[in-house]
């Protein structure tokens, strides 16, 4: 269970966006996105969430889609 | 990593060195066939990496070969130091007109390769340097140029040599320096090296290590020496705590945890960083504190690998707090450190504010690190503490 970081996804976002799903996959160094139940949504890969190096590159790739909180911030 | 003396002579001879001839005996029946051959008086000497205290006893003279059988029954037949020879190197014992002592090695202090040398050769140079520094000479080469010739011409002028002798020796000297650089040695000595009624210089003895980091450039040399891939040639064999923590380093390429080494101290060490974990270890020291295990963790760690490293040494037996210090990172972020530390800490049911004694590690994403420290109640401190006292703090904290 990730302690430090939350990634939100917008599931409506991701599908109605064409080729987010895989772009997310792609872009995340840490691998916090996994394929979800079909090909335009992901899945958050909970056991690295906490690899996160807020390196916004999933945030920069869907703004309404994607947010990363720092829950130390919270 | 270490060379029996055996291989050393082999590749000392491989680079023109004179070395008495020789033959490596595995058996007391060997023994005594390679004193028959060599003829005369023989030396036996103990192939073993780490004898300690036992060093001396490793040597023994035979006059026959019945002589050099019955050494070698006593050599192979005991232990040095914990530890049993694996062979028995048997010399040609030679006359010597004078005998010196030459090392190759780096200085720490001047960051550069280093050229000692003695003329009072077969007593120990370090003691030398401390009792008759007038009878040890240096030179330094340049970190970035191929050894020069006139630098080892220079040693060998200052032992008092002329003509052939000085050109003799300027040859071994040079050809040693080659040694060091080319295959990645820490350090190479002869501690005996005997100058011959005729004039030639014998290596009677050879001492000579490789950088760990080295072995993966130097696979050709050590294939040719003989010396197996699985072979640590470590002093001591690795725990199962150092097993799991090169496990750990191994299983998460990202960034490094490594080497983790365990000392049976009360003090859980995560340290590193371009130095940090040798100032730490020696500063944790210095304060009076008894270090559970070295640790070097750097190059941009995962939390992973730290969560795991964290683990296992809060995990050790005898150990109830650790110390987090590291010198200040550019390449590897605190915040990740910290919060990989945390999880471990927790992950074992821990309180971080309880058993973290000190988090340094100054340097990229301190901020967020503070905020994650903060959040759970543990000490930090940035730049402006220095890793000297982050270990004291660390100290007084756990007790002596």
């Amino acid at each position: 269970m990730a302690m430090f970081i939350r990634v939100d996804v917008d599931a409506g976002v991701v599908k109605k966006t064409a080729g987010l799903a895989k772009k997310l996959i792609e872009i995340c160094p840490v691998k916090i996105f996994g394929p979800g139940a079909d090909a335009d949504s992901v899945e958050v890969v909970e056991d690295n969430v906490d690899e996160c190096t807020l390196c916004d590159l999933c945030t920069k790739a869907s703004p309404d889609g994607v947010k990363v909180v720092k829950l130390y911030e919270e | 990593m270490r060379f029996y003396e055996s291989e050393a002579k082999q590749l000392l001879e491989k680079h023109g060195i004179g070395v008495p001839p020789r033959v490596v005996a595995k058996t007391p029946s060997e023994a005594e066939k390679a004193a028959s051959e060599l003829g005369g008086s023989v030396v036996l000497k103990a192939q073993v990496l780490f004898p300690g205290s036992d060093k001396a006893a490793t040597t023994k003279t035979a006059d026959n070969p019945a002589g050099a059988k019955a050494a070698a029954e006593e050599l192979l037949g005991r232990k040095f130091g914990g530890h049993a020879a694996r062979a028995v190197l048997v010399e040609k014992k030679l006359a010597s007109a004078k005998v010196f002592c030459v090392r190759a090695t780096y200085d720490g202090i001047a960051k550069k390769p280093a050229l000692i040398a003695s003329d009072l050769g077969g007593t120990d140079l370090d003691d030398l340097a401390d009792e008759q520094p007038d009878h040890v000479k240096r030179r330094h080469l340049s970190a970035l140029l191929p050894p020069s010739t006139y630098r080892s011409k220079e040693l060998a002028k200052d032992l008092g040599l002329t003509g052939s002798a000085l050109n003799r020796m300027t040859g071994v000297v040079h050809r040693l320096a080659g040694i060091l650089l080319d295959y990645d040695l820490t350090v190479v000595e002869v501690n005996s090296l005997a100058m011959t009624e005729d004039g030639k210089l014998i290596a009677l003895d050879c001492h000579m290590d490789m950088e760990i980091e080295g072995r993966a450039r130097q696979g050709k040399i050590l294939a040719e020496l003989g010396v197996d891939e699985s072979e640590a040639r470590l002093p001591r064999e690795p725990t199962e705590f150092d097993l799991a923590g090169a496990k750990i380093d191994h299983d998460d390429p990202r960034g490094v945890a490594g080497p983790i080494v365990e000392f049976g101290g009360n003090i859980g060490l995560v340290i590193g960083a371009g130095g940090g974990s040798l100032t730490t270890f020696d500063a944790v020291k210095k304060r009076g504190g008894d270090p559970a295990n070295y640790a070097a963790i750097g190059g941009n760690p995962s939390v992973k690998k730290c969560q795991a490293l964290t683990k296992l040494v809060l995990g050790k037996e005898g150990v109830e707090k650790i110390a987090v210090i590291s010198n200040v990172v550019s390449n590897t972020r605190a915040d990740l450190l910290a919060r990989g530390v945390i999880k471990g800490v927790i992950e074992l049911g821990l309180e971080p504010s309880e058993v973290i004694t000190i988090f340094r590690a100054p340097g990229a994403w301190e901020a967020d690190a503070f905020k994650i420290l903060k959040k759970y109640g543990v000490e930090f401190c940035d730049r402006s503490v220095s890793i000297s006292e982050a270990a004291k703090r660390a100290v007084e904290k756990i007790g002596r």
